[in-house]
């Protein structure tokens, strides 16, 4: 068991070594006007020049990256080049922001879909068909759209919940909910769409094993087959699905922050790759990528406590 | 399993056909027509459009549809409806070059990794599910300084990162027929690698890759709409997605202009989905049986009264049993009679698909889905429990009716302890308390011969043989002193060693508790070793039934006389030295 994690682990480092290189090669190899278009068009070769040299972009790219490591691995992500802040104490403010609507919307999109996944593959009737078109509605309805519908309505129009802003949860709970509510609607949606549809298959596939069939020979009650016995062998599969989607979300609340105004890691990327400004991004990657190791993480230790064969 | 459903129809192999149905199908028609409309709006854009896309009008800026402005102006001035007809164009562009990247290198990749295995394979796993675990749109920000504002580059990345998905499924394809007998037989007659390729494994992947290709077409769309959205994409270009970010930036002047780009986005998204989900409906449609609700009604009575003998336990009387087919009930047992007294061992034998298991199945209410009790009756101790309310049934089984399944490592749940199975019944069915309940399941675990019953109790199901899951079976199955077992092929699945010991097992476990048992099988050889009586099946109905010793000595059906034929001429080393009731009980 401890091997295993541990293996997980290792493999998780390589892929963070590897995007974090890969990515930092693209965008600090791609940034040659960076300096112009801080300073505007009307800049001369010297600014630029000195700029560049205050930046540090002027160095050789192996040796810009071999000072952006050492730096990361004490929690340096370097300062932003717009912002005049460290990275580091930008995007801790902001995470907490994302990451309470994002796991808010992962909660309810696990729970509407095992509750409608479950409804449809035991009993079929209306829990199917109701998948099967919240499945092409929430695939058709890109997140932001919906956004922007929810606004005119919901705050527009009946004025009943903000249109914008986020309000921390403990300087008001309820703020923080009311803040909420239309942001993590917008995103919920598709997830619930594609995860419902992956939680009735697994469920599906889970009822139909043999030993269903012989738990219910043996006068096993039909809760305890559902609940107790098919549940538990759907889980993994259900569960990674909700860990594709915690990753999804964590993109779509880039879009999503930008249409409600929510001041967290997304609107700070979407600020950041307008403006070039690159040590925010390898900062974000970075983050990003620790955060679904973590979630993968976790999903393989449940995994591996619900289906005893993958602890070997 | 034996079970027997009626077969499924073959699924169409035209392509001609399978365009012809997904347009029978009215959702699959309505897509097909709006696709084809989107697509020739964006090729014929220019001829379409009243106005290029660019042009403007300082005094129609936000203005009211009206007026040569069809949908009324945007924030610029510019023709709504016109920068419409050119988005479609450019977002079907970059969703086609997102679309060929992903499909490209993710069908090839999944062909060769599910060809060949090995470390190509392992090597490509790796790299898909490193990009999987990446948020796309994140990386697409952060890549946007170094790509250029061309929203065409970016789906090209877009499209690398949607390649494990083609991946996956062509491996998993290809993973799954590479074995099959006519790929073999290909290669055995000499076909290279890339033809075999070319010939028989594309041919399997290609109408899933089709579904999968519609699907990722609209979440290329959402995507590369979404990224414009924020601003990311060239302003020079009319597309859905910086339409949108200008209907956003004048939400509060005119609310109603973010409707168009949406509409056009989901509507496009929602068509590409429908046409995917007719694609695979009607590729499905050959697994899956008629609805039940589509039948005729049927009410099974009961067939004379109940039998007098106080010994009969079971009495089944001119059984019918039925699945929905094309063609209203196709039935699989047709009419089935057998008689079974307390303590006797009757052997159920035929080929697969006689209905021996739909016979006994009904018997223990537990037919596949679908499946009815279409008439006749099921006398089990003096009562009709054919088509008994299920939750009558449920008292019924596990305590009186008890059920030993034939493949044991799959009728074991891999989830929980052996333990927790053998007193998950026990606490149920006789309502006893988990501390007598273990100490019963220790008892019945060194009854039915294992070595260390406390190990057992303790192991997952993975953690033993398929003979001492079976053991462990048998013993769950005779836990609450059942009056009937109903064994199905109990010993089919194992080595042949270990049958012979379970087979004694069975048998000593009957003389000791004194319980019938239906023993569904195909082999003579048990036959001879435990049964009393045999009753034999052929195409759902019995034709035969004699003591045991009477049909080895002289059997009258010919088609039982061609089972034993078949059974003698084997090389198997068994003696068929039938037994009488009174030696095997002794």
């Amino acid at each position: 068991m401890l091997n295993y994690v541990a293996k997980r682990l290792a493999s998780s480092l390589v892929l963070l070594a590897l995007v974090t290189t890969l990515t930092f090669v693209m965008v600090f190899g791609g940034a040659d006007n960076v300096a112009q278009n801080i300073l505007g068009e009307n800049a001369t070769s010297e600014q630029i020049a000195a700029l560049e040299q205050k930046l540090g972009i002027d160095r050789p790219l192996y040796e810009q990256y071999l000072s952006w490591v050492s730096g990361a691995l004490h929690g340096d992500l370097g300062q932003s080049w717009t912002l005049g802040e460290s990275v580091a104490r930008i995007l801790s403010g902001r995470l907490p922001v994302t990451l309470s609507m994002v796991i808010l919307a992962t909660a309810i999109i696990g729970v509407v879909s095992a509750l409608l996944g479950i409804m449809a593959a035991v009993r079929g009737g209306w829990a199917d068909r109701a998948i099967q078109v919240i499945s092409v509605v929430g695939f058709s309805l890109p997140n932001f759209w919906l956004g922007l519908i929810l606004v005119v309505v919901f705050a527009l129009n009946l004025r009943w919940l903000p249109a914008t802003g986020y309000t921390d949860f403990t300087t008001s709970p309820t703020g923080w909910l009311a803040s909420l509510t239309l942001p993590v609607a917008a995103l919920v949606l598709s997830g619930i769409a594609s995860a419902s549809q992956q939680v009735r298959g697994a469920m599906i596939d889970a009822l139909r094993q043999d030993y269903v069939r012989t738990l219910r020979a043996g006068g096993i009650k039909p809760s305890s087959v559902l609940f107790r016995h098919a549940l538990r062998n759907a889980m993994p599969a259900a569960l990674t699905v909700l860990s594709l989607q915690f990753i999804g979300l964590l993109g779509g609340a880039a879009i999503i922050e930008r249409v409600f105004a929510i001041p967290g890691l997304g609107s700070i990327t979407v600020q950041a790759a307008l403006s070039g400004d690159i040590p925010i991004l390898m900062g974000v990657v970075v983050t990003m990528i620790i955060l679904v190791v973590i979630v993968n993480i976790a999903i393989d230790l449940t995994n591996a406590w619900v289906n005893p064969k993958v602890r070997l | 399993m034996s079970a027997a459903t009626p077969a499924p129809a073959p699924a169409t192999s035209g392509r001609e056909s399978l365009v012809l149905s997904v347009l029978t199908n009215p959702l699959g028609l309505i897509a097909a027509i709006l696709l084809v409309l989107v697509i020739t709006t964006a090729v014929f854009a220019p001829l379409i459009a009243p106005f290029a896309p660019g042009d403007l009008q300082i005094f129609k800026i936000n203005a009211p549809p009206g007026d040569g402005y069809l949908l009324g102006g945007d924030g610029s001035g510019r023709d709504i409806f016109s920068r419409l007809v050119f988005g479609a164009r450019n977002t079907l562009i970059g969703a086609l070059i997102a679309l060929s990247v992903a499909a490209a290198i993710g069908v090839t990749a999944g062909l060769f990794a599910g060809y060949f295995g090995g470390r190509r394979e392992i090597v490509m796993s790796w790299i898909a599910d490193g990009l999987m675990a990446l948020p796309a749109l994140i990386v697409l920000l952060a890549f946007y300084q170094s790509l250029g504002s061309s929203i065409q580059v970016s789906m090209v990345i877009f499209g690398i990162m949607l390649s494990p998905g083609f991946y996956r499924l062509t491996r998993n394809l290809v993973n799954g027929v590479k074995h099959e007998l006519y790929v073999d037989a290909a290669r055995v007659s000499g076909l290279s690698d890339m033809r075999i390729i070319a010939r028989h494994i594309l041919l399997v992947i290609r109408a899933p890759v089709i579904i999968q290709t519609s699907i990722v077409a609209g979440i290329s769309i959402v995507i590369q709409a979404g990224l414009e959205f924020l601003g990311l994409g060239d302003p020079s270009v009319p597309t859905w997605g910086g339409m949108l970010q200008d209907a956003f930036a004048n939400m509060f002047v005119v609310p109603t202009a973010i409707l168009w780009p949406g509409l056009a986005i989901s509507i496009t998204v929602a068509s590409f989905v429908l046409l995917a989900n007719a694609i695979r409906d009607r590729l499905q449609q050959g697994n899956r049986t008629a609805s039940v609700s589509k039948m005729p009604k049927v009410e099974a009575k009961p067939v004379g009264a109940a039998p007098t003998e106080s010994d009969l336990l079971l009495d089944i009387r001119d059984l019918v049993v039925g699945y929905p087919g094309k063609a209203g009930w196709a039935e699989v047992v047709k009419g089935v009679s057998l008689q079974l007294r307390r303590g006797e061992v009757l052997g159920l034998v035929g080929e697969s698909g006689s209905g021996k298991t739909q016979t006994a199945f009904s018997v223990l209410g537990l037919l596949s889905t679908g499946g009815r009790i279409l008439s006749g009756s099921i006398w089990f101790d003096g009562r009709d429990i054919a088509n008994l309310p299920e939750d009558e049934m449920q008292k019924l089984r596990g305590k009186r009716i008890a059920y030993v399944p034939q493949e044991p490592m799959s009728n074991l749940d891999p989830a929980f302890r052996i333990g927790f199975q053998l007193t998950e019944p026990m606490m149920t069915v006789l309502g006893i308390s988990r501390s007598e309940a273990k100490a019963r399941a220790l008892e019945l675990l060194a009854k039915v011969g294992m070595p260390d019953p406390m190990r057992t109790f303790k192991a997952y199901p993975h953690q033993v043989s398929g003979g001492m899951a079976q053991r462990v079976l048998i013993a769950r199955a005779i836990s609450c002193n059942p009056d009937l077992l109903i064994a199905d092929e109990p010993t089919t699945a194992l080595d042949v060693t270990v049958q012979a010991e379970v087979l004694e097992l069975l048998r000593d476990l009957q003389a000791e508790m004194g319980m019938s048992v239906i023993l569904v099988t195909h082999n003579f050889g048990v036959v001879a070793d435990i049964c009393h009586r045999v009753s034999v099946m052929k195409d759902g109905q019995v034709v035969e039934t004699a003591d045991v010793r009477t049909l080895f000595a002289n059997p009258q059906h010919d088609y039982t006389k061609m089972l034993l034929g078949a059974v003698l001429d084997d090389v198997t080393p068994r003696t068929y030295a039938p037994r009488t009731l009174k030696e095997i009980s002794a």
